[in-house]
């Protein structure tokens, strides 16, 4: 049952729960705490072209359109602790196809941003990838695949490294992945760009 | 006809064979490549996610040494999402001339200067739309006769930025493997998704992506891809999306300019189809059942 509607009482859910509008707390600056892109959020008309067109949404517990109404009802914690927005692989199928023009998917790495800078993000795997690519983007100023996934099996659970287990071995065999020590940073590390970026958001 | 190319962190590690074969397929088609120098990774998927400034930054970096560089070529981005991110840091700073001084407040500890004006170009607009299907038919000497090609874009190669071709049902491939000889299978997961990082952090979820492109691809002898991440995505699971199927999949995923160089009987050393997951043997063979004398 993949119904929603917003009424007086409640905001039905794909998961059937529904979520009682009057007793729920709600932040009325959520949309705007989205900038660049929250005006446009406001113009959503709750057609479900993005539900429809989004490759990952039989996996979500609240559906694409549904997460956008919660939005724009400041149902903070709703949104923060669902796992829907780090499902979002990019295709940006949503944002083209968008009737409203709505760029919906630039507004998922919105979302995600406040996850991260307010340490709720409800995946902790997704979080562990981010951290880590960031970290070894800032370390060489280009992506290091083995010591990228070293840390990243280390951030987040261990244990997922035995998924890639068999993949990881037939790419080392055929010379597409080396084994590399974490070495020194090089003089393309990317520290001093990193840290001046830390400060120029901080001045805002 | 001159580019600058920046191959990006994928095609400078485990996609090497997509490099090599793009930089011989550009030579052959007479064109001068020269490979951005210093050049740093575009922030993928994580830079923004930290931060907008960063996520702009990045991008911007490699985009000023472009324009230092004077020469007002165009930067090839081979890898969707380096395209993507450096379109999206572009049309960000043409609407934003706010963003643009910040940005450059940063890259002032690089000692450059971004200006906004450096040209990016995909790669499969560049193969699709400056040589004619005929300049790279007189380059064939090893026709794809007989060899079925399911043609994949993947999804940022078409979308947002596509100004060479549909968002949703892209053709750019088609002529080129026509004057390759190829035979075509089409199917309509062509600019689906491959999961991107899903694979990583939700994997059965990134699974059932890459299962759906390869569920409509049984009648074809291997899939053609323009951007590493889906190749490694589509070619790299299959034993998993064989669970899914409930069907044994093993089908080659080769690179556009892999399966130009072949065509163009350009060396072993370029192909390096010895560092594909997948053999590429079943594609071999059937060349060489075609034209068994033309081989080498």
């Amino acid at each position: 049952m993949r119904a929603l509607a917003a009424g007086k009482r409640g905001l039905f859910l794909a998961t059937n729960d529904v979520i009682n509008l009057t007793a729920a707390e709600r932040d009325p600056t959520f949309v705007d705490r989205l900038a660049p892109t929250n005006q446009h959020i406001k113009r959503c008309i709750q057609c479900g072209t993005c539900t429809a067109s989004c490759p990952a949404s039989d996996a979500m517990d609240i559906l694409p359109r549904q997460m956008w109404r919660m939005v724009q009802l400041g149902l903070v914690d709703e949104v923060l602790h669902s796992k829907t927005m780090w499902l979002c692989s990019l295709c940006y199928q949503c944002q083209v196809r968008c009737p409203r023009g709505i760029p919906l998917t630039e507004t998922i790495t919105q979302l995600k941003q406040i996850a991260m800078k307010q340490g709720a993000v409800a995946s902790h795997q997704s979080e562990a990838f981010y951290r880590a690519f960031a970290d070894v983007m800032r370390r060489y100023g280009r992506n290091r695949e083995m010591e990228f996934m070293v840390r990243y099996f280390l951030q987040g659970n261990p244990l997922t490294a035995f998924k890639f287990a068999r993949m990881g071995a037939v790419m080392m065999m055929r010379g597409k992945v080396h084994p590399e020590l974490p070495v020194d940073r090089e003089g393309r590390s990317l520290d001093k760009l990193f840290e001046r970026v830390a400060e120029l958001e901080a001045e805002q | 006809m001159k580019y600058l190319f920046y191959p990006g962190c994928s095609m400078d590690t485990s996609a090497l064979e997509y490099k090599r074969s793009t930089v011989a397929v550009l030579e052959t088609l007479g064109a001068e490549v020269e490979e951005l120098s210093d050049w740093t990774c575009c922030g993928a998927s994580a830079a923004s996610v930290v931060s907008d400034l960063l996520g702009h930054v990045l991008p911007a970096r490699n985009l000023a040494l472009a324009e230092q560089t004077g020469e007002d070529l165009a930067v090839i981005a081979g890898c969707s999402a380096c395209y993507t991110n450096f379109r999206r840091t572009q049309e960000a700073v043409s609407e934003d001339p706010a963003l643009l001084e910040q940005i450059n407040r940063a890259l002032e500890v690089e000692e450059l200067t971004y200006r906004g004006k450096a040209q990016v170009r995909h790669l499969m607009d560049v193969l699709a739309n400056d040589f004619s299907p005929r300049e790279v038919a007189s380059h064939v000497r090893r026709p794809l006769t007989d060899v079925v090609v399911a043609p994949y874009y993947g999804c940022q190669t078409v979308r947002p930025f596509s100004p060479y071709d549909d968002d949703q049902a892209p053709t750019s491939m088609l002529p080129i493997l026509e004057a390759l000889g190829a035979t075509i299978h089409r199917h309509n997961r062509e600019a689906s998704c491959c999961g991107t990082s899903l694979l990583m952090t939700k994997q059965e979820v990134g699974v059932s992506m890459v299962a759906e492109i390869l569920d409509g691809c049984e009648e074809a002898d291997c899939l053609v891809t323009i951007c590493p991440m889906c190749q490694l995505n589509v070619e790299g699971y299959q034993d998993k999306v064989s669970k899914v199927l409930e069907r044994q999949v093993n089908v080659p995923v080769l690179f556009l300019p892999q399966l130009m160089a072949l065509a163009f009987g350009l060396p072993d050393d370029v192909l390096m189809f010895e560092r594909h997951i997948v053999s590429v043997k079943p594609v071999l063979s059937r060349l060489e059942q075609a034209a068994p004398v033309a081989a080498g």
